[in-house]
């Protein structure tokens, strides 16, 4: 991986980042934000989840392209699952 | 630095550096662990097969008079299981592609020696605990492993078949793993992905489809044991749960398996067919790309399996049109073979003789997928004998055949000794005429409308002559495939000593020693040619031995 | 882990330490066992991502009996859950940095204080799945019942069947989860035993770097589990 040392700052800036994250999708729960709530719920975690890769896992600092590319690999084939099965689920009652 | 020589005087190489059973099972040898894998991979072969010879004797007659239903059953399963999880999937990866690989890079070893290691012991515990399941009483879920059926119904030992397979996706897993980072971080300096040799390529590409594919079996398997055991209703319609849900999770990965069973075995035609034209591969960078697209666009079209299941209309021609997109890299493929063919300086040796054979079988099943990815035509001949042949023209047709074809090219180079060339070409012949005989009659039994995992079609008495026909062929096959076991083991005693390039073949495993030395390169080679550099190359393919 | 010592490069002290025979550098043995490591998150991925599937079937298909056992299970422990596994992905962060600057006993500290953390993890799992035991939510048991409505819908009854299928996910998820943190616990463990024995420093860290990377991705599948399995429908 890369040679970049993270200063200790960022660290503990991301981890305050990811326990306010934590809070703030507990307190949105509360909320009815009708269809938005689960919306708001993925958007917080893959808020979070984005900020643990690039800054914990360091992918923001690599020089490794192929990272990047095995990263998108894995969130498109997941998708792909997600998204053929449900093709299939939402339109099994469609006439 | 000389070339390493032994206190007996021999040069030395990978099979003589060091003698015991304990230089073998715990060997990190890349090499080694092939000749490991080839034993266990054999053996499976060969009890895969013992159950296609019963199911075939059993479907002689009409009647079901030679085993129980339930028999019957198990028969197909286990047919099934073994012949994919432990021979097709492991087979060329784990054999050749473990051997050849860090050589064709010019590399020491794969990037992850003990994980290499770690996959066979893998490969042989689930081994082990699927013969286990076959002494206990089997299993016949059928391999699909479909629920509820699996799940609830059946009191066989589905668990521990589950479990044997799992294990084994693990092994692939690895393999998997280890090309990959093999092949991005091992390449000796000037093999730039332009260079490589499409076997390279084809591993290449099946590694992604194992690393991607396999994990989503693993769990699906892992969730039909729970229920089983636990009794759960994820997959239980009685309990709430959907059958299809487990068809959806188990097809997503036994869908692209069928690639990683396929394209290995398109990368070692690719070599043959260059070799033995004296030609450049027609359309290199088509050929990589097609393999790398039949990968990615082989995960799109899992659903085509479920056509009849009850999945919506709507889902079913997105998977349709998919799956036809999914046969046009395949068929640049097979065009590029053949364009590579022509005007090459073409000459008949056993490996040749085996990638005509794949081409043009592989050919005919690839075409017969398309009858099946019609939503139409699929309806009429579903889980009939025409979907059986038309797998097994793939599988047997292309994916074994280019196996042996590889098997005869590289043997040399393995063993350090010539096979019997003559045999070879008969051997070959058999297999073809075997094969043919074999499985076309079974695509006219499927239009006909025989069912497949059906013991007993006594309702159809019509069937049985094309029944018949098939079995005699499967026994002409059999005897195609004895031979190769008994030539080989014969030349590793008598057979003539290989020289470096018995085909005077293009590639760096070819300018090492046969048999290579245990490091393979006296120095670390720095390659400035093109792949299949024929045209670089004077001499032909020496005559037969 | 590749840290057992084999031919050294002479000239070139404790940074050759652990080059295996079959690498040429270093830096390739580094960067292939950096990518060796992000290849298998990705196949985790892909684990974790069939049990996801499931998940979002299922809640698509039962919304209102999913919602009503996500309400069932403790979102205070839940909470807290989340928050210990966020202060460890900091901890390894910090021990990676560690070794990065040559604070070699600094190391071992932020180890143990992420298996302290992940441990702690476990122990409040542990807790929960005990409250689901007592409260009679296990699936496939005789005795499951799961008591209420769905959300804002008194004239709806729970469905057993599809509650069930809730906790089934939930323990599934979850149970494998533990099992990547349990087994991430027994990694550090090992890597903290040899970190303590001086093996790690700003010309050496890969075995940090890895566990870390993998530990961070057990952090996001949490990430994901938090709210998908404890907030489905809190609002009133």
């Amino acid at each position: 991986m890369s040679e970049h040392i993270s200063s200790i700052t960022l660290y503990v800036s991301i981890w305050i980042a990811l326990l306010i994250g934590t809070g703030l999708t507990v307190f949105a729960a509360t909320i009815d934000l009708g269809p938005f709530n689960p919306i708001v719920a993925l958007a917080i975690a893959t808020t979070k989840a984005v900020l643990v890769v690039l800054f914990f896992m360091h992918v923001k600092y690599t020089h490794e392209k192929l990272t990047k590319l095995v990263i998108v690999a894995a969130i498109f084939f997941f998708l792909i699952l997600i998204a053929l099965s449900m093709a299939d689920y939402t339109t099994r009652l469609w006439t | 630095m000389a070339t390493a020589v032994l206190e007996t005087g021999e040069r030395e190489t990978y099979l003589n550096r060091e003698y015991g059973i304990q230089s073998w099972l715990l060997t990190v040898d890349h090499k080694r662990i092939a000749l490991l894998y080839l034993m266990g991979i054999t053996f499976f072969f060969f009890i895969g097969g013992f159950f296609a010879l019963l199911i075939r004797l059993e479907l002689l007659t009409p009647a079901g008079d030679l085993v129980q239903a339930d028999t019957y059953n198990k028969l197909f399963t286990m047919h099934g299981q073994i012949m994919v999880f432990f021979f097709l999937i492991p087979s060329v990866p784990a054999v050749l592609g473990n051997f050849l690989i860090p050589i064709m890079i010019g590399a020491k070893d794969l990037a992850f020696p003990r994980i290499n290691l770690l996959s066979w012991y893998l490969y042989m515990i689930a081994g082990v605990m699927m013969l286990y399941t076959i002494l206990n009483g089997g299993v016949d879920t059928g391999w699909t492993f479909y629920t509820p059926l699996s799940t609830e119904f059946l009191k066989t030992n589905v668990v521990t078949a589950a479990l044997a397979v799992f294990v084994a996706g693990f092994s692939s897993i690895f393999t998997g793993l280890n090309f990959i980072v093999t092949i991005h971080r091992m390449r000796a300096p000037g093999m730039t992905w332009n260079r490589l040799p499409l076997f390279v390529w084809a591993h290449y590409a099946t590694s992604l489809i194992q690393v991607l594919g396999t994990p989503v079996l693993a769990i699906s398997l892992v969730l039909v044991a729970l229920e089983r055991v636990l009794h759960l209703g994820i997959f239980n319609p009685a309990l709430g749960g959907d059958p299809l849900l487990f068809q959806h999770l188990f097809w997503f990965y036994s869908h692209p398996a069928v690639y990683i069973m396929i394209l290995p075995g398109m990368g070692i035609v690719s070599e043959i067919v260059c070799c033995f034209s004296r030609k450049r591969i027609f359309g290199y960078k088509a050929m990589a790309m097609a393999l790398l697209g039949i990968a990615v666009v082989g995960f799109l079209v899992w659903a085509h399996h479920m056509f009849v299941a009850g999945i919506s209309l709507y889902a079913a021609l997105i998977f349709s049109l998919l799956s036809y997109f999914v046969a046009v890299p395949s068929a640049i493929k097979v065009f590029n073979w053949t364009a590579t063919m022509y005007k090459g300086s073409i000459t008949y040796q056993t490996p040749m003789l085996y990638a005509f054979g794949f081409v043009g079988l592989f050919t005919m099943g690839g075409l017969t997928g398309l009858f099946l990815a019609s939503l139409g035509v699929d309806v009429h001949v579903t889980d009939t004998y025409f979907v059986i042949a038309h797998f097994h023209y793939i599988m047997v047709g292309g994916m074994v055949m280019a196996y042996l074809g590889g098997m005869h090219f590289w043997w040399p180079k393995i063993s350090g000794r010539m096979y019997p060339e003559a045999w070879g070409r008969l051997a070959a012949l058999l297999v073809f005429v075997g094969f043919n005989l074999t499985f076309f009659p079974q695509f006219v039994l499927g239009y006909m409308g025989m069912p497949r995992r059906y013991w007993d079609y006594s309702h159809s008495p019509e069937f049985q002559i094309l029944n018949v026909l098939s079995t005699a062929g499967a026994t002409i096959l059999a005897v195609g495939y004895l031979l190769p076991m008994v030539y080989f083991l014969w030349s590793m005693r008598y057979g003539k000593p290989a020289p470096d390039n018995p085909w005077n073949a293009a590639g760096l495993e070819w300018m090492i020693p046969s048999p290579p030395s245990t490091y393979n390169f006296e120095e670390q080679p720095v390659v400035s040619w093109e792949a299949y550099n024929y045209d670089e190359i004077k001499e032909e393919v020496p005559v037969a031995n | 882990m590749q840290t057992s010592p084999a031919a050294t490069v002479p000239g070139e002290a404790h940074e050759n330490l652990a080059l295996l025979h079959h690498f040429a550098t270093p830096e390739q043995q580094k960067d292939a066992a950096s990518l060796g490591m992000w290849i298998f998150l990705v196949t985790e991925v892909m684990f974790f991502g069939g049990m996801f599937c499931a998940y979002l079937i299922y809640r698509y298909w039962y919304f209102g009996d999913f919602a009503a056992a996500s309400s069932s299970i403790d979102l205070t422990l839940g909470t807290i859950n989340t928050a210990v596994l966020i202060c460890s992905s900091l901890t390894v962060a910090m021990a990676v940095r560690c070794a990065q600057v040559g604070k070699q006993k600094s190391i071992v500290v932020y180890l143990i204080l992420t298996i302290i953390l992940g441990v702690a993890f476990l122990g409040i799992k542990g807790l929960e799945y005990k409250q689901k035991f007592d409260e009679n939510h296990v699936p496939g048991q005789a005795s499951f019942h799961l008591a209420g409505h769905v959300p804002r819908h008194p004239d709806l009854p729970v469905n057993q069947q599809h509650a069930q299928i809730y906790f089934s996910l939930y323990f599934a998820m979850t149970g494998m989860h533990a099992l990547h943190m349990i087994i991430g616990v027994g990694l550090f463990s090992y890597l903290a035993y040899k970190a303590w024995k001086g093996l790690y420093g700003p010309g050496y860290y890969t075995p940090l770097e890895n566990g870390g990377l993998y530990w961070h991705f057990v952090d996001i599948v949490w990430i994901y589990l938090f709210p998908l399995l404890y907030l489905i429908d809190r609002h009133p």
